[in-house]
């Protein structure tokens, strides 16, 4: 392969660019674990970076509960509890933004199919019914809201603010307003099952963050979506259905809510109309501060998953140290503020001062 | 000071023709593995055109951002105006009264010409933009520029790309500059255009402006330059050569290191046999073009000539399904396509590098190869899983016939020179199994060497049976390309026939023939 390119260079080829072939033959072999990006890796490495720093301040705090290593463990496995539900909700957020969108309806779409699927009706069809009832709301409320998006040509905030009031105003007509137990046994264990020491929630999130990787970047669905949300005319012009992909991204992020759903019911053996509340944020929280752009076009699963485990870790760092959960969303809109502005400063902004300077890039 | 009457652009009291105004030293600019400037040396003079030529990725476009204040130097001296200069920023640089109009378009699609044109320097009292003052001295500009009829007030988004350029110009007119660079200002500009940038270029440079001017195509350098300094890998190669008088053999060869000949491939002896491929009748979009009928036969490369807002290109665009006819059909192999699908184009064998890179072609944050890619990756997939492996080595058998530089195709096309991401552009369609082929000013922005490449990669192509249209404001090109010609004005085919029958003077006055005589259309 090297070669080949080696021989193609003309004979009176300039010594830089034969340095410049050796210098980047070397990386090629370790591209199989990354996406081709690259540069994504740099910014995880700072997002693992800002985790030890908070497990530090933790250490720091607590040194008492620290000192224990099987406290340690627990407290891990509980971070990684807390940040599953909304770690799955978030793989689908970091498609749709990606793919140059966003939807704020995830918090309701979750609440409606977990209601739905813990109806007295659907309960009575077991576990497999209502797990099927809960996907099935949820890829079909997304489907809506792609709809809306690409062929009702809606503002996808404004479409998918539409769906987050009406989603939730279904959910509460749906129960009554009334909480809804769960009395299915099995979808009960899914919150408490633990296999080989390791909730059963982690390993859904992990298989939900597996695919969603492989989604991303092995499949011509994963091109697609950084096309469509990085140059959606170029994506056209390139014959890419750009409408039916968007359709897509959302009915996945819907996909991706039902089995929130389904995890959320079982943690609280119960779902209600106001469940999963703001999940919206912190989901969209989490991709920006993993490096998804929000005018699309990049972004890593990776990533995403780091910044939900950041904010599960912040959390987790206030309730061992007894403070207000307003002092906490203090410091997480603080971060999130931090985020946008780093990446502003990245990648550029649509400001007439950076506009200016566009040139840069090009 | 009232605003009629006022010149183009002050001219700066103290200019004295001929004195050096900028003079580079050594200059050397890396980015990561690559040198793009490797010690370049240049000496500008006031009232002059000082040309730079040098192939595609040579570090033109680098050198001039070095000067606008966008990139900073690695080492190397600049003096300006006798002393030594750093510009922090491009704010800095255009205070400093250096005006430059990049080659890729830095323009707010969603602020007006006349915000665009003022952009960071906007005409202010009492902290107030001074809206109408704004929109008056914008239009005076327009106006010099030779463009009266593009409103102030217009949103940019809704001009075409040649619009676009005019308005970059006009951003570099409102400084009160003393050097202005232009980086290929002609590449988007038909001809008559051309013509009426040069003879602004001749006003500012009687005032004792310089200008640094850009471009690959030598009759230009011929037409408007003063001094040419050729650049070869980030290196000064010649400095100050005499514009007129340098054969062409020698430019071309201190900016190639060989010699070319600049030449069409040979047209095969029995063209225009094959079945016909494309059939389009009466085709209309109202204010774009009105009944357009054509054929493309296989193995055949036709050729539309014509002016920037002939609809040319929206012509090209609603054949591709990209626009949505009004009237009128587009057949592919007998077979009616569905109108305003691009996805049906393709799947029938179409493939379109459409006019503007930047906006409608590329992904600047991606690699190239994936970009090449961008409408065949599917076919290299297996089940719905990509095959990076083989699509980098499609592309690099791409990136190989057009000569990419560098050569290297995961690095990300943002990092490639103006002409090098334009075989990005047009390499994409000739991967996979394209049968009839569209192109819309294929060539902007790509050198010589690069060019008669490219040519005969078409050539080749409409050898082994593809249909070619191809839209170029070049006419050389499409009499020397193409087999039968089209020529447009004002929406409307007036004129068609094989590109042996016509020559430059005739295709150019049928284009600028203007509306005396025939009516717009409706
Ligand atoms: N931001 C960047 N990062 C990395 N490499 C860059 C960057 N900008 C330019 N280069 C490289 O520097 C070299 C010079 O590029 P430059 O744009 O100056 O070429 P140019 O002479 O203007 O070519 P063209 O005629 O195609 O416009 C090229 O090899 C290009 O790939
Ligand atoms: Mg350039």
């Amino acid at each position: 392969m090297s070669d080949v390119r080696e021989s193609a260079l003309p004979a009176q080829s300039p010594p830089v660019e034969r340095a410049e072939t050796a210098k980047v033959d070397a990386p090629a072999k370790l591209s199989w674990w990354r996406g081709d990006g690259g540069e994504g890796v740099k910014r995880n490495l700072g997002l693992l970076a800002t985790l030890v720093v908070l497990v530090v301040i933790g250490i720091l705090t607590r040194p008492d509960l620290y000192g224990d290593p099987n406290w340690v463990w627990g407290n891990t496995l509980t971070i990684l509890k807390l940040a599953s539900v909304v770690g799955v909700v978030t793989v689908g957020m970091t498609f749709v933004i990606i793919g140059g969108g966003i939807d704020l309806s995830v918090g309701a779409i979750v609440a409606l199919a977990g209601v739905w699927c813990t109806t007295v009706a659907t309960q009575s069809y077991g576990a497999g019914g209502m797990i099927f009832t809960a996907l099935t709301v949820g890829l079909a409320v997304g489907v809506v809201n792609g709809l809306l998006v690409s062929y009702g040509r809606l503002v996808p905030f404004i479409a998918t603010l539409a769906m987050l009031v009406a989603a939730r105003g279904l959910a509460a007509e749906i129960s009554d307003k009334q909480t809804q137990v769960s009395g299915n046994t099995f979808i009960n264990g899914i919150a408490s099952t633990n296999v080989l020491g390791i909730p059963l929630l982690v390993y859904i999130l992990v298989a939900v963050v597996a695919a969603g990787w492989v989604l991303l970047n092995r499949t011509t669905f994963g091109r697609r979506t950084v096309a469509v949300g990085g140059n959606p005319e170029a994506a056209r012009l390139a014959g890419i259905n750009v409408r039916r992909h968007t359709v897509l991204l959302y009915a996945l992020s819907g996909l991706c809510c039902g089995i929130a759903a389904v995890m959320l019911t079982a943690q609280a053996t119960s779902a209600q109309a106001a469940m999963a509340n703001l999940y919206e944020l912190d989901a969209i929280a989490a991709a920006i501060i993993g490096g998804t752009l929000l005018s699309g076009g990049r972004g890593t699963i990776i990533g995403s998953l780091l910044g939900v485990i950041i904010f599960s870790t912040i959390t987790n760092l206030f309730a061992i140290n007894n403070l207000s959960a307003e002092a906490q969303n203090m410091v997480k809109g603080g971060i999130i503020v931090a985020a946008v502005l780093v990446q502003q400063v990245q990648f550029g902004s649509l400001t007439q001062f950076l506009a200016r300077n566009r040139a840069t890039t090009t | 000071m009232s605003d009629t009457g006022k010149p183009l652009v002050e001219a700066p009291a103290d200019a004295v023709a001929g004195e050096v105004v900028l003079r580079l030293t050594d200059v050397v600019k890396t980015f990561p593995g690559v040198r793009a400037l490797d010690g370049v040396q240049l000496e500008v003079r006031a009232g002059e055109v000082h040309c730079l030529l040098g192939q595609n990725g040579a570090g033109k476009s680098t050198l001039i951002k070095v000067l606008a204040g966008v990139h900073r130097p690695d080492s190397g001296e600049v003096v300006w105006r006798g002393e030594p200069a750093s510009f922090a920023n491009p704010q800095a640089a255009m205070r400093a009264g250096i005006a430059t109009i990049y080659q890729e378009l830095d323009l707010v699609d969603d602020l007006s010409v006349a915000e665009n044109a003022f952009l960071g320097h906007e005409p202010r009292r009492f902290g107030f933009v001074r809206r109408g003052h704004m929109a008056r001295r914008t239009r005076q500009i327009l106006a010099r520029l030779g463009h009266p009829e593009i409103p102030p007030g217009r949103l940019v988004r809704h001009l075409p790309a040649a619009g676009k350029q005019i308005v970059s110009m006009a951003r570099a007119l409102s400084h009160e500059a003393r050097l202005i660079i232009m980086d290929e200002p002609s590449a988007v500009l038909a001809h008559d255009e051309v013509a009426n940038l040069f003879r602004i270029i001749r006003e500012l440079t009687a005032q004792g402006i310089a200008v640094i001017y850009i471009s690959h195509r030598l009759e230009e350098i011929r037409e408007i330059g003063d001094r040419v300094t050729v650049l070869k890998d980030g290196r000064t190669t010649a400095a100050s050569l005499p514009a007129r008088e340098t054969p062409t053999r020698d430019l071309v060869a201190r900016m190639t290191g060989r010699t070319i000949e600049y030449v069409f491939p040979q047209r095969p002896a029995d063209h225009g046999g094959g079945a016909e491929l494309l059939r389009v009748d009466g085709l209309t979009r109202p204010g774009e073009f009105a009944d357009v009928s054509l054929r493309v036969r296989a193995g055949e490369i036709v050729g539309i000539a014509g002016l920037v807002g002939s609809g040319r290109s929206e012509l090209l665009e609603t054949i591709f399904g990209a626009r949505r006819a009004h009237a009128g059909t587009v057949r592919v192999n007998g077979r009616t396509l569905r109108p305003g699908s691009v996805g049906a184009a393709v799947r029938a064998g179409m493939g379109m590098a459409p006019e503007e890179r930047k906006s409608q072609a590329l992904l600047l944050g991606e690699p190239i190869y994936r970009n090449v890619t961008l409408a065949t990756f599917g076919r290299y997939a297996r089940l719905g899983f990509t095959d990076a492996g083989q699509e980098r080595a499609e592309a690099d058998r791409i990136a190989e016939s057009l000569e990419l530089r560098p050569r290297d195709v995961r690095r990300p096309v943002r990092t490639l020179s103006g002409g090098n991401q334009q075989k990005v552009v047009v390499g994409r369609w000739l991967l996979g199994d394209t049968r009839l082929l569209l192109l819309d000013e294929p060539t902007r922005g790509v050198d010589v060497g690069a060019r008669a490449e490219l040519y005969q990669v078409i050539r080749d192509l409409a050898a082994r049976g593809v249909g070619v249209l191809l839209v170029s404001s070049e006419v050389p090109e499409v009499l020397g390309l193409a087999d039968r010609v089209l020529v447009m004005r004002e929406g409307r085919v007036v004129r068609e026939a094989p590109a042996g029958e016509l020559d430059e003077n005739t295709v150019l006055d049928l284009v600028m023939a203007g509306s005396l005589m025939e009516g717009a259309p409706a």
